[in-house]
């Protein structure tokens, strides 16, 4: 072996405790190194520079390192190693920074003794390293988008006028999410349907978007480039194909159920189309509801289709589709206010959270958009907000600010005053959070010029007390006690991940905070990435956000994902498992420890094999074969032993 | 017969005498013995908020640990000594230093694995509401009757687990299964004004007159409670006014109510010494014989 | 109100703190254990601005306020905290730094007579472990 060491001073980073020049001397006398030079910032381009030059002259075969963490530069510095004609593979890191300077910044003999060390470890591995070429995956040009809020039609438009085709997948019977239940949206109130409807039919008639309904995602499996997706379409209980979506059905349907949509707030017929913009504009049977299927006996809705698409019996169907890239747009839910005891047991009609506000103001909702408190249609004159409800509360709800609740409540807030202008409307909270393009200027105005009170202080309570709510709140900054009697309480509750999200990471393979809200790769640098190769996170199943940082996500999303789907083929890591077929017993151990369903048998040659490109080099099977048959590539047995060795000296 | 150890607690044997014996004769009825541990002593009356100071948890670790010797479950009735007791007991179980302390004072090796109940948890789970419906003789469809929990029994909630803080449901139940009708009230969780009435007896009157009226309001003709003091509280806090016109609302313990249901002899109820005497209103009632539900 | 930082991290509010097992300084000053506080009619200072006080060191303020012997310690507040402050906590370790030297807050002989008479002998001895 002809070794290169190279030592980062990483200015003072390591240079201001691990005496370098020490590093250095006693470096050089190891066996197999040629060359042993040390520089201010090795991730520099000189630095980047002097590693080539050294490598040429001395026709190095092996590189080591001396820097900061793997995670950091190893990508870089392999590529250096590259472009100077060495084996990418056979240049490793020794992370003196991380691993040894920061930690021991108060004993700088000590951290210098073990820079050393780690340094004669990282040789040893170079010197066990096989010269490894990349491998490379084909990938299929196509992309699948899970929910079809306002976050996932973006992306799939995005991605699919690019010119890739997209399979839209929603849980729901139709597209647009939360945003089709806003009545209006800040901060410029413009109506929420009618910037919504030119996505939704867009995305309606794309042609190269398929777009998948009533559907959710059952499994996955396979890696990035080369995804295969399987996809539970419910039954409908109407044939799509041939209905017209004309509403006979609708009208004359005689059973009733509480409209999620409404939240709550009104009953649909157990066949309905949402609400009238609905894309696809197609009606779903509710089973649970329809008297056909709780009574036996019915079929009115059979009676009157024109065009005969009511069909009972119509099963749900498994589609299976294979995509390169996979976009994460599972939205969000409320807290739900039944978990706030003190604010109304959950059980007072006239205490509402935000969305029901937004329906109750909808021109297409159960009011037709007047304001009226749910439990006697009054006009309620006296309304008290509550934000911060769930949110912001470690020890009865989430630590987390919910982000968007101070402009919805603002929001709220004015559209009660132009709707009922002799009302009045209150609004407790802790801090108003309005940074965003016209966010502050907007509540501002609420407070100067609409009349809306802003008490600063939590509720404590809210009880019902004949035709009213009492309201015992406090406003921090008189430092009195406030009693409202109000006609209605609208409550922020927090935002949440919507249900199932958890699952749907655990067969995605990737991970969710312990909220349920999809992990980003890097919170600054890689914030549209999962931490899974191929699968990308949009708008508020990452966190809460609003309408216009959720449509940046999701373009952003897209564009990571047509990144990925523009090259023909991309590169896997070769650091993978390998099977000595010698020692091979297959025993089938190797199969079971393996999480990336990598490890399979071979049963005619009874053999265990290694799928490369599944393979996440993580070495489980490694270990849990027990005659060292299986070993990890650049991590043999050997080679591990020999950097035990090198450390213990 | 479940036979149970027992602490009755200071109040219940001086002044809140009809609670402890209308208890005891309910439980006996119902198929419950309660076996009053020997040589209690005072449990503090209100739970030590002091993190520096394990000496005040030494007397109710003494009862704990004596009560362990006995069973695994110690059954109290006031709500003080049910909160105190209940939660020196969460300090034994999870602050080891806290307990090791207290052990070596009292010289003994109590590690917490008993459990507090209140009489309220026994009639639920182990009596049975729907065997306890059955029992009783005289039903007192009647009677509107507004539960109270206040404090102690409910908070704080992650460690007496007793019931829903904001929106309890047991005396409600209780109440039920008894026939009354069960006046719902929002007040019926605020405090009372507890000790607070030796330091600022206004204070705690306007507090529980808030309480009284309203249960009051919503058309109640009686609070029932659990604890001495909110007992105390409320009836007194009536004094020289509702009481003056006659619209007081007596006040008395679940267990009074429960003897009476029950038929038992009018002994162990001991009602005296009320500013609202309850005697009018419980004669006043329609009673419906035993005979007609048998 | 002058600040300092011998002010805001004195040995006062150190010793509040062991007395009690409470980080004041947890406290975003919501409001909502004074919102639902039964005891505010007397009160001078409502519970979170004791509370604030103590943030900025000004324990001696705090200990002249008549709240700390209002509060009742019925635990409305600390159940609703969305900080997981026990306030009544906080209280009780600025009513011990007055007793604990001997200091008196109520003369037992000054309770009334009808009281001493009907009150629960549960009342007499909680008051007066809280105030004496």
């Amino acid at each position: 072996m002809r070794a290169g060491v190279f030592v980062c001073w990483c200015g003072l980073n390591i240079g201001g405790v691990v005496d370098v020049p020490k590093v250095i001397e006693e470096i050089s006398s190891c066996p197999g190194v040629v060359r042993a030079v040390d520089y201010r910032y090795m991730c520099s381009d000189p630095g980047q520079q002097l590693i080539r030059d050294v490598i040429r002259e001395a026709r190095l075969d092996g590189v080591v390192i001396a820097a900061c963490s793997p995670g950091m530069h190893e990508s870089t510095f392999r590529a250096v190693a590259g472009s100077a004609g060495a084996n990418p593979f056979r240049c490793e890191i020794a992370n003196i920074r991380e691993q040894c300077s920061w930690p021991h910044q108060d004993e700088p003999g000590e951290a210098t003794r073990k820079a050393v060390e780690l340094i004669r470890a990282a040789i040893e591995k170079v010197r066990g390293d096989e010269a490894l070429l990349a491998l490379s995956i084909p990938v299929t040009r196509r992309a699948l988008v899970i929910g079809a809020g306002i976050a996932g039609m973006q992306a799939a438009l995005d991605i699919a006028d690019a010119g890739c085709e997209v399979v839209l997948v929603e849980r729901l019977p139709f597209i647009g999410g939360h945003m089709a239940q806003l009545s209006e949206t800040f901060p410029t109130l413009d109506c929420s349907q009618c910037i919504l409807t030119p996505k939704t039919s867009e995305v309606g008639r794309h042609t190269r978007i398929k777009l998948l309904v009533n559907s959710e995602v059952e499994g996955v499996s396979g890696y990035v480039g080369n995804f295969t997706v399987k996809i539970r379409k419910r039954a409908a209980y109407v044939n799509w194909d041939i209905c017209t979506g004309c509403g006979a059905c609708t009208e004359k349907c005689p059973a009733r159920v509480r409209s999620g949509f409404e939240r709550g707030l009104a009953t649909e017929p157990a066949i309905s189309i949402a609400f009238p913009q609905a894309v696809p504009h197609k009606p779903v049977i509710r089973p649970d509801a329809c008297r056909h299927f709780t009574r036996a006996r019915c079929g009115v809705c059979e009676k009157v289709c024109p065009v005969g698409a009511i069909d009972f019996g119509q099963q749900d169907t498994l589609v299976e589709e294979k995509v390169g890239a996979i976009v994460v747009a599972t939205g969000y839910e409320l807290h739900p206010k039944a978990k706030v005891g003190e604010y109304g047991y959950g059980t007072y009609p006239d205490v509402i959270d935000g969305l029901e506000f937004e329906r109750l103001n909808s021109a297409s909702g159960p009011t037709q958009g007047a304001i009226r408190r749910p439990s006697d249609g009054k006009v309620p004159k006296e309304v008290v907000f509550i934000q911060c409800v769930g949110s912001r509360d470690q020890e009865n709800g989430y630590p987390y600010c919910s982000k968007i609740c101070c402009m919805y409540t603002a929001k709220h807030a004015r559209l009660y005053k132009h709707k009922v202008p002799d009302g009045q409307p209150y609004v407790f909270y802790m801090d108003v959070r309005a940074g965003g393009k016209g966010y502050e200027e907007f509540v501002q105005h609420a407070m100067e010029k609409e009349g809306v009170l802003y008490l600063r202080g939590r509720v404590s309570r809210v009880f019902q007390d004949g035709d009213s709510l009492v309201v015992f709140g406090v406003d921090t900054l008189s430092g009195k006690k406030v009693e409202i009697r109000a006609d209605m309480v609208v409550l922020a509750t927090a935002i949440v991940p919507s249900s199932g999200a958890k699952e749907l990471a655990r067969l995605l393979k990737t991970s969710t905070d312990e909220y349920g809200f999809f992990s980003e790769a890097h919170p600054k640098l890689r914030p549209v990435e999962s931490l899974t190769r191929g699968i990308y996170i949009a708008g508020c199943a990452q966190a809460p956000k609003d309408i216009p940082e959720t449509v940046t996500q999701a373009g952003s999303a897209a564009a990571k994902v047509l990144a990925l789907l523009s090259a023909q083929e991309i590169s896997h890591s070769p650091i993978v498992a390998a099977v000595d077929e010698e020692l091979c017993s297959g025993c089938g151990l190797c199969v079971e420890a393996c999480a990336y369903e990598a490890r399979t048998l071979d049963l005619r040659r009874r053999v265990a094999v290694v799928n490369d490109v599944l393979c996440e080099g993580c070495g489980a099977c490694a270990v849990a074969c027990p005659n060292g048959a299986t070993r990890q590539k650049n991590m043999a047995r050997g080679q591990v032993i020999s950097m035990i060795d090198a450390m213990m000296g | 017969m479940l036979r149970y150890p027992y602490f009755p607690g200071c109040t219940l044997r001086a002044k809140a005498k009809g609670f402890d014996a209308s208890a005891l004769a309910s439980a006996r009825a119902l198929g419950v013995e309660l076996q009053e541990l020997e040589n209690w002593q005072c449990c503090g009356a209100t739970f030590p908020l002091q993190a520096d100071n394990s000496f005040p948890l030494v007397s109710p670790g003494r009862t704990l640990a004596a009560a362990r010797k006995k069973g695994d479950k110690l059954i109290t009735l006031c709500s003080a000594c049910y909160n105190v007791l209940k939660r020196t007991n969460h300090v034994f179980r999870t602050h080891r230093d806290r307990r090791d302390k207290v052990n070596a004072f009292i010289e003994e090796e109590y590690t917490g694995d008993l459990e507090v109940m209140h009489f309220l948890e026994v009639l639920r789970d182990d009596v049975g509401f729907e065997a306890l419906a059955r029992k009783v003789r005289i039903s007192l469809h009647d009677l509107a009757v507004a539960p109270y929990y206040g404090c102690l029994l409910l908070r704080p909630p992650k460690e007496l687990r007793f019931d829903d803080a904001e929106a309890p449901r047991i005396m409600e139940d209780f109440l039920l299964a008894l026939g009354c009708k069960v006046i719902d009230h929002p007040y019926k969780i605020e405090c009372c004004g507890s000790y607070v009435a030796l330091e600022a007896g206004d204070l705690a009157t306007s507090a529980s007159r808030l309480v009284v009226e309203s249960a009051r309001s919503r058309g109640a003709r009686m609070i029932v409670t659990s604890c001495p003091l909110c007992q105390y509280n409320l009836d007194v806090a009536q004094r020289g006014t509702a009481g003056a016109n006659g619209r007081g609302l007596p006040v008395i313990y679940f267990t009074q109510l429960l003897a009476m249901a029950l038929e038992l002899p009018e002994e162990v109820l001991y009602f005296h010494g009320h500013v609202i005497p309850p005697g009018p209103l419980l004669r006043s009632i329609e009673v419906r014989g035993s005979e007609s539900i048998a | 109100m002058r600040l300092s930082r011998d002010a805001i991290s004195s040995e006062d509010k150190r010793k509040l703190r062991d007395i009690s097992g409470e980080q004041v300084q947890s406290c975003y000053q919501c409001g909502k254990c004074s919102a639902g506080c039964a005891m505010t009619g007397m009160m001078d200072l409502l519970p979170h601005q004791v509370i604030r006080l103590l943030q900025l060191g000004q324990v001696q303020e705090a200990l002249a306020s008549r709240t700390i012997w209002l509060c009742a310690s019925c635990l409305a507040c600390s159940t609703r905290c969305p900080r997981g402050v026990s306030l009544p906590s906080v209280m009780e370790s600025l009513r011990v730094t007055f007793l604990r030297p001997g200091g008196r807050h109520l003369d037992p002989v000054s309770i009334p007579a009808d009281v001493l008479e009907n009150a629960p002998e549960q009342a007499l001895v909680a008051g007066l472990r809280k105030y004496t």
